[in-house]
Parts: C-alpha cells; sequence; structure tokens
C-alpha cells in the first residue's frame, strides 16, 4: 500500500513531519493552506471541484515586485489607463486547467476593485481590467502571487508594443472560399450543356454573375502571387510562384476573352479553386504554438527593475538605467542584470540559464560575478562594472548573425524543382503555339493558353505545404515544437550535429554522487546525515537526499563557513564536511568534478564526488546518429568529464571544452565555412548565438512553457533520446514530397496531352484540377502519417501527469524558475 | 421565369451577409482563443455556491 499522501491543494507528497490537517484535508505547507483558506473564505471552493488538486504553493517573497511601485514601470506594462479604469494582460506560467480558469476569472470575487478578468489559455495569460485608484497593480500582482499564480514579468514586456497578429491571409482565404463555392455553383448548369431553353437564356446573366464573382478573388486573394512572381522575377530566380501568376492571369484573361466573344463559359470555376487550394495550403503550413516563443532573448529573462542602493536609501530603478558604478540589491532569486564585483562577504549564484548548470556557484567578497545568474540564498549588494547590453552575455546579441538570420535565404525543394519545371513549361506553350499558328491560328491561341492553365502548377505548390504542415503538427505531439516548415527541409539537410553539454547532453537537475574512502558504517552516515540537514547549502540538499534515512540526532555545534564548508559535532563526535583544505585532506588535482570531503575527529574519510546526469539513452542516440551524423560536444565547462564522455560516446567523436558564448558561435561558423550543414542542440543563453548561427538550432527545454532561448526548434528534454528518430523523419517527410512531385507530374503530362492538342474543354479542366489537388493532398498526409505512426505511438506514452493523477507525481519546478 | 434574377439575387446577397460575418469574427478575435470559451461556457452553474458561513465567520475572529 502506497501510504504517500498528496497535498489537497497542489497535489505534491507530503512530507510526513510536514504534514497540516485543516479542514479535514491534507495539505504540504502553510502556504498551500492559507491559499485553500482564502478560496472557502470566499465561496470559491468550486475550485477544487473542477480538477483535482489544481494548485500551485504561493512565493512568500512580497518583495519582489517592488519596482510595481515605480509609475513609469506600471505605466509600460498597462495596456490601457485612462480614469478609473486600467487593464493589464499578465502572463501566467501555471495556467493549466479549468480551475485556473476559473478562479483567475473571478478573481473579483477576491477583490471587487477587480471588475473583469479574461483567461487565454493557449497563451497562458490573463487580462485583467482594475481600478487603479483602488487597487494598486502591485496589490494585483502580489494577489495572484498569493493564491499561487505568480505573474511572469520581463524585461520584454517592457520593451515591446503590442504586437498585432497578421490576419490578412485568414480574409484572403475567406474571400477565396466565398467566390469559389459561389461560382461552382453558378457553373453547374454550363457543365451539363443541357440544350434547356431557359438555361440559354440566362447564361449570359449567369456569366456575368461568375465573373463578378472572380474579380475579388482574382485582385484580392491572388496577389501575394503577383508580388511574389513580380521579385522572383527581379531577382532573376525561376520560383513556383512565376508558373502560377502566369497560370492564373492567362486563365483569367482567356476565360474574359472567352464570355465576351461568346466561345464558352471561361475557367473561372478551376481558377478561383485553383486560388483557395493554394491559399489553404499556406494555411496549413503555419503551426503556431502561441504558449512558446522561438524570438526569445534575454529581455524575455531579465528583470524590468532593480533596487539600487542610494544615499538617499532605496529605489527601484528600470534596468536601462543602470550605470557603471551604482551600487545594486539583489534578493533571493533574483537575476543579476549587469556585470559587477560582489560587495557583500559571499554568495551563491545559479547559473543555470546561462550554462544550465544546476548547482550554484560560490562568490566572495571582491570576486566578479557576471549577468545572467540567479541569486541563491539571503540579499547580496554589488556594484556595476557594465552596463546592462555592455556586459559579457548580453554582448553576445550585438553580433551581426541575430540581425541576419531573418533575411537568410533558404532554397526550398519547391524552388528547385521549379527551376527547372518553369522553362520546360514556357518552352512546350511556344513549341505548341510555334506548331499550330501555321495550321489555325485560332487553336494556336488556345493552345498556348490551354498549356500555361493546365500546367499551372497547383498540384506541385501545394505538396510542400501539405507535407510539412502535417509533419509539423505530427512533431507537435512528439513534443518536438518546429518554428516553421522551412525547418523540416533544413533537418533533413543537416550532417553535422553539434551538442552543448551542460543542460543538453546533462540533465542539469540531479547529479549522481558516489563515494570514495574509507568505510562510513550507518552510525556515521547517521551523523553526516543530520549535519547536512541544518545546511542550506545545494550540495548539502543534494547529500542529505542521497544519505540513507537515519534517526534524528542533537547537533551539538554547527558552523558553516561559506566557501568552506561545516564545521560541527554530534555525539562528541568532530565532523568537517566541506572542501579538501577545510577537512585538512589532500586535494586530488586530477578531479575537476564537485567534490566534498569528509573528516571525522579530525581523521579524513573520504569523498563525494558529484557527477553530472547524464540524459536517458544518450549513448544509444549518439550510436544512432554516429554512422550517419557528424558528431561533436561544444562545451563551456572545463575538461572534467571527458574521461567519462569518453566512454559513453563513440570514438571518435570530436569534443571541445572551454568553450565562450562568441566561441561556440565562431566554431558553428567555422563549420559551415567547411562546408557542412550543422544542426546545434543547446539549452541555456550561453548557446543562444550557436544557436542562431547553425543552419537548424534545437533548444532542449525541461519545461517548454518556461524557458528556452531563440532557437528553430524547442524540443522537450524527455523526448531527447529520440532526436535520432525525429531526424530521420525529416528525411522520411522529404521522401514523401518527392513521390508527390513525380504524381503531380503525372497530372501535368495527361493535362497537357489535352491541351497542346486543341481538346482542353472547361469541364476537363475542371475535373483535373480538383481531382489531382485532393489526390496530392491525401497522398502526402497518408504518407506521413504513416511515417509518423511510430513517432505518435511513443509520445502517447503518458509518464506522468501530475493534474490528473496519473503516473508518480514529481516536484513542479515552475515556481523557482519564475 | 425572371423569379430566378430574383432567387440568385437573393442567394448571393444571404451569402454575402454570411462572408460580412465571417469578416467580423476574424476581428473580433473569436479565431484567436478557440479553447478557453468552451471551458468558460460550463462555469457558470458552479458559481452559485454559498460561501462557508463558518470559515467566514472564523475569519472575522482572526482579524
Amino acid at each position: 500500500m502506497d501510504h504517500t499522501k498528496y497535498c489537497f491543494h497542489c497535489g505534491l507528497d507530503i512530507a510526513p513531519t510536514e504534514l497540516i490537517v485543516f479542514s479535514d484535508k491534507n495539505f504540504c505547507c502553510n502556504g498551500c493552506k492559507t491559499v485553500f483558506e482564502i478560496f472557502s473564505q470566499n465561496g470559491l471552493e468550486s475550485y477544487y471541484d473542477l480538477e483535482k488538486s489544481p494548485g500551485a504553493t504561493p512565493l512568500s517573497n512580497s518583495n519582489k515586485y517592488d519596482f510595481l511601485d515605480n509609475e513609469k514601470i506600471v505605466k509600460r506594462l498597462l495596456q490601457f489607463d485612462e480614469g478609473n479604469t486600467q487593464i493589464v494582460q499578465l502572463n501566467i506560467p501555471h495556467i493549466h486547467c479549468s480551475s485556473c480558469i476559473w478562479i483567475l476569472e473571478n478573481l473579483r470575487k477576491l477583490r471587487p476593485e477587480i471588475s473583469s478578468s479574461q483567461v487565454n489559455f493557449h497563451e497562458k495569460t490573463v487580462r485583467i481590467t482594475f481600478n487603479s485608484q483602488t487597487i494598486s497593480l502591485k496589490e494585483l500582482v502580489c494577489l495572484l502571487g498569493a493564491i499561487g499564480y505568480e505573474p511572469y514579468i520581463s524585461l520584454e514586456d517592457y520593451d515591446s508594443g503590442k504586437k498585432s497578429e497578421d490576419k490578412t491571409l485568414t480574409y484572403k482565404l475567406g474571400v477565396a472560399f466565398f467566390c469559389f463555392g459561389n461560382i461552382m455553383l453558378l457553373s453547374f448548369p454550363e457543365y451539363f450543356e443541357m440544350k434547356e431553353y431557359w438555361l440559354d437564356q440566362y447564361r449570359g446573366f449567369f456569366r456575368l454573375l461568375i465573373f463578378g464573382l472572380s474579380l475579388p478573388s482574382f485582385f484580392y486573394s491572388a496577389s501575394g502571387y503577383y508580388v511574389a512572381a513580380y521579385k522572383s522575377i527581379r531577382s532573376r530566380m525561376l520560383n513556383i510562384e512565376i508558373p502560377i501568376a502566369l497560370g492564373i492571369v492567362i486563365m483569367f484573361v482567356r476565360s474574359v476573352v472567352d464570355i465576351t466573344f461568346d466561345y464558352g463559359p471561361g475557367f473561372f470555376d478551376s481558377l478561383t479553386g485553383l486560388i483557395f487550394f493554394m491559399l489553404l495550403g499556406k494555411m496549413f503550413q503555419i503551426k503556431t504554438y502561441s504558449f512558446l516563443s522561438f524570438e526569445r532573448d534575454y529581455k524575455s529573462y531579465f528583470p524590468i527593475a532593480v533596487t539600487r542602493i542610494t544615499d538617499a536609501g532605496e529605489e527601484n530603478i528600470p534596468i536601462y538605467e543602470i550605470n557603471p558604478g551604482d551600487k545594486l540589491l539583489i534578493r533571493n532569486q533574483e537575476l543579476i542584470p549587469a556585470d559587477g564585483i560582489l560587495v557583500s562577504a559571499h554568495a551563491a549564484i545559479d547559473y543555470s540559464f546561462v550554462t544550465g548548470e544546476s548547482v550554484p556557484v560560490m562568490k566572495e567578497c571582491g570576486d566578479r560575478i557576471y549577468a545572467g545568474g540567479r541569486l541563491n540564498g539571503a540579499l547580496i549588494e554589488m556594484g556595476v562594472l557594465q552596463s546592462v547590453s555592455q556586459s559579457y552575455l548580453t554582448q553576445l546579441w550585438s553580433n551581426e548573425v541575430f540581425e541576419k538570420k531573418a533575411k537568410r535565404q533558404f532554397q526550398s525543394i519547391t524552388d528547385k524543382v521549379s527551376h527547372y519545371f518553369t522553362p520546360v513549361l514556357l518552352a512546350l506553350a511556344f513549341a505548341g503555339f510555334g506548331y499550330w499558328i501555321f495550321r489555325n491560328t485560332d487553336t494556336a491561341f488556345n493552345v498556348f493558353t490551354a498549356v500555361l492553365i493546365v500546367a499551372c502548377p497547383c498540384a506541385l505548390a501545394l505538396t510542400a505545404p501539405f507535407t510539412l504542415g502535417n509533419m509539423l503538427r505530427i512533431y507537435g505531439r512528439a513534443k518536438f515544437y518546429i518554428k516553421n516548415a522551412t525547418v523540416i527541409e533544413q533537418l533533413a539537410k543537416v550532417d553535422t550535429v553539434v551538442f552543448d553539454k551542460t543542460g543538453t547532453i546533462t540533465s542539469g537537475k540531479l547529479s549522481a554522487i558516489t563515494y570514495e574512502g574509507s568505510y562510513l558504517s550507518d552510525n556515521k552516515l547517521g551523523w553526516i546525515k543530520n549535519i547536512v540537514r541544518a545546511s542550506n547549502h545545494p550540495l548539502s540538499r543534494m547529500l542529505y537526499d542521497f544519505l540513507p534515512e537515519a534517526k534524528n540526532l542533537t547537533v551539538d555545534k554547527f558552523e558553516e563557513i561559506a566557501g568552506y564548508g561545516i564545521d560541527a559535532r554530534v555525539d562528541g563526535n568532530a565532523i568537517r564536511i566541506g572542501s579538501a583544505g577545510f577537512v585538512g585532506a589532500k586535494a586530488d588535482v586530477s578531479l575537476t568534478q564537485t567534490v566534498i570531503y569528509i573528516s571525522i575527529n579530525g581523521i579524513v574519510m573520504g569523498k563525494y564526488i558529484f557527477h553530472n546526469q547524464y540524459r536517458e539513452g544518450l549513448s544509444g542516440l549518439f550510436a544512432a546518429l554516429h554512422p550517419r551524423y557528424d558528431i561533436r560536444v561544444l562545451s563551456g565547462d572545463n575538461e572534467g568529464e571527458r574521461a567519462v564522455l569518453e566512454t559513453l560516446l563513440p570514438k571518435d567523436t570530436i569534443m571541445v571544452f572551454n568553450q565562450k558564448p562568441q566561441q561556440k558561435l565562431d566554431y558553428i561558423k567555422l563549420l559551415q565555412i567547411e562546408g557542412k550543414r550543422v544542426m546545434m542542440v543547446g539549452d541555456g543563453l550561453n548557446d543562444a548565438g550557436a544557436l542562431a548561427q547553425s543552419d537548424v538550432g534545437i533548444a532542449i527545454s525541461e519545461n517548454v512553457n518556461v524557458f528556452s532561448p531563440a532557437c528553430d526548434a524547442i524540443l522537450d528534454a524527455s523526448q531527447f533520446s529520440r532526436l535520432g528518430e525525429l531526424l530521420a523523419l525529416s528525411k522520411k517527410a522529404m521522401l514523401t514530397i518527392k513521390w508527390s512531385f513525380g504524381l503531380s507530374l503525372l497530372y501535368n503530362v495527361v493535362g497537357l496531352t489535352f491541351a497542346l492538342t486543341g481538346n482542353l474543354m472547361p469541364l476537363v479542366a475542371a475535373i483535373i484540377m480538383p481531382l489531382s489537388t485532393i489526390t496530392i493532398v491525401s497522398f502526402v498526409t497518408l504518407m506521413s502519417n504513416w511515417y509518423g505512426r511510430r513517432i505518435k505511438q511513443a509520445a502517447n506514452v503518458v509518464k506522468y501527469d501530475k493534474y490528473h493523477g496519473l503516473g508518480q507525481p514529481r516536484k513542479v519546478i515552475l515556481n523557482t524558475q519564475i | 421565369m425572371s423569379v430566378i434574377y430574383l432567387l440568385i439575387s437573393i442567394s448571393i446577397i444571404v451569402a454575402i451577409c454570411f462572408f460580412i460575418a465571417f469578416i467580423r469574427a476574424v476581428k473580433t478575435g473569436q479565431y484567436e482563443d478557440d479553447y478557453t470559451p468552451s471551458v468558460r461556457m460550463l462555469f457558470d452553474d458552479e458559481l452559485t455556491k454559498t460561501p462557508d458561513k463558518q470559515l467566514q465567520t472564523q475569519a472575522k475572529k482572526q482579524i
């Protein structure tokens, strides 16, 4: 039987010593209990009825939002601000279920000053309308924090204007569908060509209506193709847009001529159908993950404001106003915004945002501390050396690759095919024209236009969007989120894969611990466990979790000397835990891992070694990738793990250590100059440059909702070992496209024989066009689903699900990452 | 037979009305969030729960 109790509010398992029972419910901490109390006092218990244990532990750090006292900052965060009505949109990463929506939309029951609030679930945002006369933004944010929905406010919110989404494609598609549908209906009488009296009577009226309906589609919906064709002619590239635009224009002109001289009904039905299907393909190719961002830079992670210490006291200033020489106050869990010197005695700084390394680094007074680190522990003072944009880390973003990336041209597979397709098509059209002109001038013009109409590469143009669009969705279900369709094409071309080490191939979170030295009895282990329990140092916490259960003993003397270790006395034994010098051991220089030494009564017993924990399936992944790809490991760390890596990875894997962010970028550039197509897999902000420089940059993320640097794709860390499969799938996608190109060319050949013999009736065109479209679309969808089926199956296995009680609950890390 | 002019004109006008409705729907952002409204519409019935009197008085005592 499983006796573990889960917290009624947040669903985490409760340590037996910390259990709080309140109104017959179990809680893991006072924070969770308080939230429950707040809700039940205000009649909001339905929160717990909608989903089981939906909450999160509230954070107690109330100083964190002091910067919201600064009017200037508040003004920039508000979306709307006039009189008694203020609107703010806040990003809340914890939003995950219907309970969250319910409670956030009922905020007005907690505070009547809030007039309304609306959640956007996909974007994980809440839009709150309130009256700042009675409740300030800071109070509002603190209220959210107090109920476990802490908003995530970053420099990005401060900077960017409100983005307006581009809806033109939706409008164009709507117009195209409207025209297409109505024209199809009105064209029916013509298809049957019955010589009925009344049909003939109204033919003129029908054709006029059809002509009128085709105008918006031709001039508005298809306008993008004319522009693209014009651009590609100017840049002397034979894009797929040229034959498309040519086909559309010719079709329209010929149809107009046909109906004005009463030669026939024209091709308006095929024309509007073509435009509609091509726009549909375009739409399908766009798969956006509104909760993800692929464009993040350091601004998304940096705070908006910091506390500056002046002679007059403390003040909150926007971080752009930090100048070298300023003195800043950094509190627990706050980010260090600029490079500087530590003024306080010591500090533990967690650089996991930057390097992926989770074990905090100890700094002493006078040490240099770099921007991007997060403070762990008591508040510190620091002196600023560089302004924010000039700091060691942020400087990286002044590199030109961040500008260039957007503009870089990539020749897609469709462009390549049309490179041959377009000239051949034009040659055929003119050859047909030349052949018929000596026999029959009328037929000659008919043939010329018919060739261009029937060969209009509708099916060709649809292949890639539908295949890649479908692939994006399949990848998305496998928790591999790709920015756009071109990334899949580039993925298929990659021949070199570069991995970052810390946080990418190591999991960055748990460290494996081993012990070397003299035997430690259970008694002694118990002493050590009791000592480290009192310490808040991250290594102590890890060691505490690692050691076996022991009964509680009183620690008679306990002294923690920062940067050295712990000096303690238990059961009359003097025990020292810490660095080699501190316990009196000889430091083993060959070891480059993190080590803690233990001495009991002056005798050095041994040492605990903290290893990097490699991700599951790492060796398998590398072995699978090795025959097909050139694999490299690029690390910002020292060579300490080289030996371990060599045993894990294929023999000739090239490993480069001690790489700074800029060096990583340059390394990728060098590989590219050698003619390699590089995929970079990284995680921290220090990889941002390399990710931007590489052909495909993939960010590994433990929690896709919260953290990832700018990249082309985001891979959920749990899927890391399947990277090889995902890469193979991209090749399959390209194969599907090639097959489908063959199929659509076949249709073109059939259509062209009709066209060249001068027999292309509007009805034939009206049949071939949708037929080819439907077969192509279903072919590529079936093929890509077939290839993707294994990926999907595996992704369906539920690993854990805290929110619905499936699998083993595990620590939710949302709050610590905010 | 001229009724056909009338009928077709009406049908086109109806179609245009729907088209305008679509454009308005896009403009007002109905296609931006397709999940939250579906959850929200189920809430209204559950709001009527009366607050727990006992807990409320307890809270007042604490204050």
